[in-house]
């Protein structure tokens, strides 16, 4: 077995590697993705290697990247789009909502979409306005779009290859954050073995409280779990995976036996997916609720400047006061 | 449904009386036959381009049944919307010369991406009329194949499709179907107001760096719902091209005989690798932007009577009857067949069945949704639950 240590960026660059050598139509598009490969390198080489009609390097423009793959779609390929930096993904939102959302229900199932649009999210690098953005919950309410976020190494790999296999639009958030974060990753398991991309999955077992997050946050609350166990408690996290649709059977299954859930994300808390994760926890499991699920997110404030940023976003800190916040209900 | 080839061979073929480099009034327009029925021969383009067309007495017959027919089907739908039938219709009153010309240009293996107002293309690509009126009478949102027809679904938000056509000539060049005479090439529709959207400049930018094999059709019908032209820019529209780096053209878009000449030749150049161009059909919308609008209070009358004078039909009648190309039987018998389709559509339109609720949650992914499955198990459940309900 070929196990490597890779960082999360690396291993996404391999995963894509393996999917434009596993399928012709495969195509990478995208703002500077080509010859410099990309601004984090997550297409390093791959234009070298495949050619500039496989990796394009596209004019500036987001709406002109999703739109023309729209129509490389119909075509017959399979866009894979690298938007630079989530705060740029605005100018391409009608091209997504209404157009790649929506193909696939107006012809009645006869056309197909199967476009990846891979978006660096969420802070925590020090960077200027609009590079540091958490733009999940517009994407995870327009029906006909799928959302997922990868946060290992050895998920990158695999779900950027499921995601560009699929033949749903997915909008595939990497969390920019943890590009340099290192984790073994199996190169040769095959596909169709691995863990399914719509399912969420228990990343630490635990039985005293139920911890909720998804790409950057994962690794915040396992560290929250390290250091809760210092104090004789024992939580659990589950890394959500799936954004839209949410995989929420191994959730209800864990409040059940926690009786407490903790929601954590980077994105601005009021109508963000804390809220609707909560609401269907409240729904299914309101008889083993010891409290209510509470969240820990960004605050509703446009993303502040980078020197603050550390007191805007969720950290150990703060994820292990709402653990406390919970058992005092 | 093929057409004669500009430039092809001339026997049984009628020669046209005369020819000449500028065209009437407005130097910048090519112009193959006159509001009056006058046929123009030839006419060179600002960039040496010989545009004639070569038709046969059976061709040129042809082009006036289908202007005929496209405005009576496009009657029939109007009239279907004024009694409840439809929710709304986008008429194409005053636009069948630019759209008949333009969709006859188009060769079987070549893709057409319309706005929501191409029903005289899509008549054309010998598609069924009755296909998009599922849209306007609300029981579908489109609901065909584009690669089927070769006519991609109709799009509503202004501009989108131009991106769509954009991408999909990229992936023609990709697949290495330009070079030749049997190459694909690609047309996007859009109208004059969607010259102001972002989408359309970056699929300018975008078929100009990829040199695209791609025609941008402009049908500028002088209105964007109420705002006119003047509205939208301050160059003629077609001049924009040139910053772009390809070129572009003027039609009188009230002449199909000059708009087929311009489109197979814009056609021809994107299949033969020469990248885009970009087309402006010069034409006007005689009718309401959509049944919902007035145009009464925002355009006067004059004008309106103006734009009669140089009705696309008209002038294309005047030149098959003193050509003698056509009697009195033939316009007959044309103004029949277009009644005859026209009930046809009518009662095809009435007979179309509402949606069971239920398949509003078909096909919202191609592999599915558990949230969905759930929501329509919900839904049945909630729905059969009223007793007698007519379902």
């Amino acid at each position: 077995m070929a196990t490597e240590t890779l960082t999360l960026g690396k291993a996404l660059n391999v995963g894509l590697r393996r999917a434009l050598e596993n399928d012709p139509k495969v195509v990478i598009m995208g703002e500077d993705v080509g010859k410099l490969g990309g601004v984090f390198r997550i297409t390093d080489g791959l234009q070298k290697d495949f050619g500039d009609q496989r990796v394009i390097d596209t004019p500036l423009a987001e709406s002109g990247i999703i739109g023309t793959a729209v129509g490389l779609a119909i075509r017959g390929y399979r866009p894979v789009c690298e938007i630079q930096f989530d705060g740029f993904v605005y100018p391409a939102y009608d091209q997504i909502v209404s157009q790649v959302a929506k193909m696939h229900y107006r012809s009645r199932g006869k056309l197909n979409i199967p476009m990846v649009i891979r978006i660096p999210f969420g802070g925590g690098i020090g960077a200027v306005e609009h590079h540091s953005e958490s733009p999940e919950a517009y994407f995870a309410h327009t029906a006909g779009l799928k959302v997922v976020s990868c946060a290992s190494p050895q998920d990158a790999y695999v779900m950027i290859q499921q995601a560009i296999a699929s033949d749903d639009p997915i909008v595939f958030l990497e969390p920019k954050r943890r590009y340099w974060e290192k984790g073994q990753v199996d190169l040769d398991a095959p596909l169709s073995q691995a863990y399914p991309l719509h399912a969420a999955r228990v990343a630490r077992a635990g039985s005293d409280v139920t911890l909720l997050a998804y790409g950057p946050m994962v690794r915040t609350c396992l560290d929250a779990a390290t250091a809760a166990a210092e104090d004789g408690r024992n939580l659990e996290v589950i890394d959500l995976r799936t954004l839209s649709p949410l995989d929420l059977g191994v959730v209800y299954e864990s409040v059940r036996r926690t009786g407490r859930a903790v929601v954590v994300h980077e994105a601005p808390g009021n109508l963000g997916m804390g809220a609707e994760i909560a609401a269907r926890i409240t729904e299914e499991c309101f008889y083993s609720l010891e409290s209510p699920v509470l969240r820990v997110t960004g605050f509703d404030t446009p993303y502040p400047a980078a020197r603050v940023e550390e007191e805007y976003l969720p950290d150990l800190d703060r994820v292990l006061d709402a653990v406390d916040r919970s058992f005092g209900w | 449904m093929a057409k004669g080839d500009p430039g092809g061979p001339t026997r049984g073929r009628r020669a046209a009386p005369r020819s000449r480099k500028a065209t009437t009034g407005d130097p910048e327009l090519v112009q193959l036959l006159t509001p009056e029925g006058e046929r123009i021969e030839s006419v060179t383009g600002p960039d040496g381009t010989e545009y004639r067309v070569d038709f046969t007495d059976e061709e040129y017959r042809g082009l006036y049944r289908d202007l005929v027919l496209v405005r009576k089907l496009d009657a029939e739908a109007t009239a279907l919307q004024r009694q409840g039938e439809l929710g709304i219709w986008a008429s194409l009153l005053g636009q069948e010369a630019a759209q008949v010309g333009s969709g006859r240009a188009l060769r079987t293996q070549d893709m057409a991406f319309p706005t929501y107002r191409e029903h005289g293309v899509l008549y054309c690509r010998g598609i069924d009329p009755i296909m998009p009126l599922g849209l306007f009478r609300g029981v579908d949102q489109g609901g065909w194949d584009p690669n089927e027809f070769k006519f991609n679904m109709y799009t509503i938000v202004i501009g989108a499709q131009t991106l769509h056509a954009t991408g999909y000539a990229m992936g023609v060049a990709m697949d290495g179907k330009t070079g030749t005479d049997d190459g694909e090439a690609v047309i996007a529709y859009f109208g004059d107001g969607a010259t102001s959207q972002g989408d359309v400049n970056e699929a300018f930018v975008w078929a100009g760096v990829f040199n695209s094999p791609l025609v941008f059709f402009c049908q500028n019908n002088q209105y964007a719902i109420s705002e006119p032209l003047e509205r939208q820019t301050r160059i003629p529209l077609y001049r924009r091209a040139a910053g772009f780096g390809f070129p572009g053209i003027r039609v009188d878009g009230n002449d199909v005989l000059a708009t087929y000449a311009v489109t197979r030749h814009a056609l021809d150049n994107a299949r033969h690798g020469q990248g885009p161009s970009l087309i402006e059909a010069y034409t006007y919308r005689m009718g309401a932007h959509t049944t919902s609008d007035d145009p009464t209070r925002y355009r006067i009358a004059s004008e309106v009577e103006a734009w009669q004078a140089k009705d696309p039909i008209a002038r294309m009648k005047a030149f098959l009857d003193r050509e003698k190309i056509a009697d009195a039987d033939f316009f007959t018998e044309v103004d029949e067949q277009a009644r005859r389709e026209a009930v046809d559509l009518r009662e095809r339109v009435l007979a179309m069945p509402n949606p069971e609720p239920v398949t509003m949650f078909d096909h919202v992914y191609p592999n599915g949704s558990p949230l969905l499955d759930e929501q329509r198990a919900q839904f049945s459940r909630y729905f059969e639950s009223f007793e007698g309900s007519a379902h």
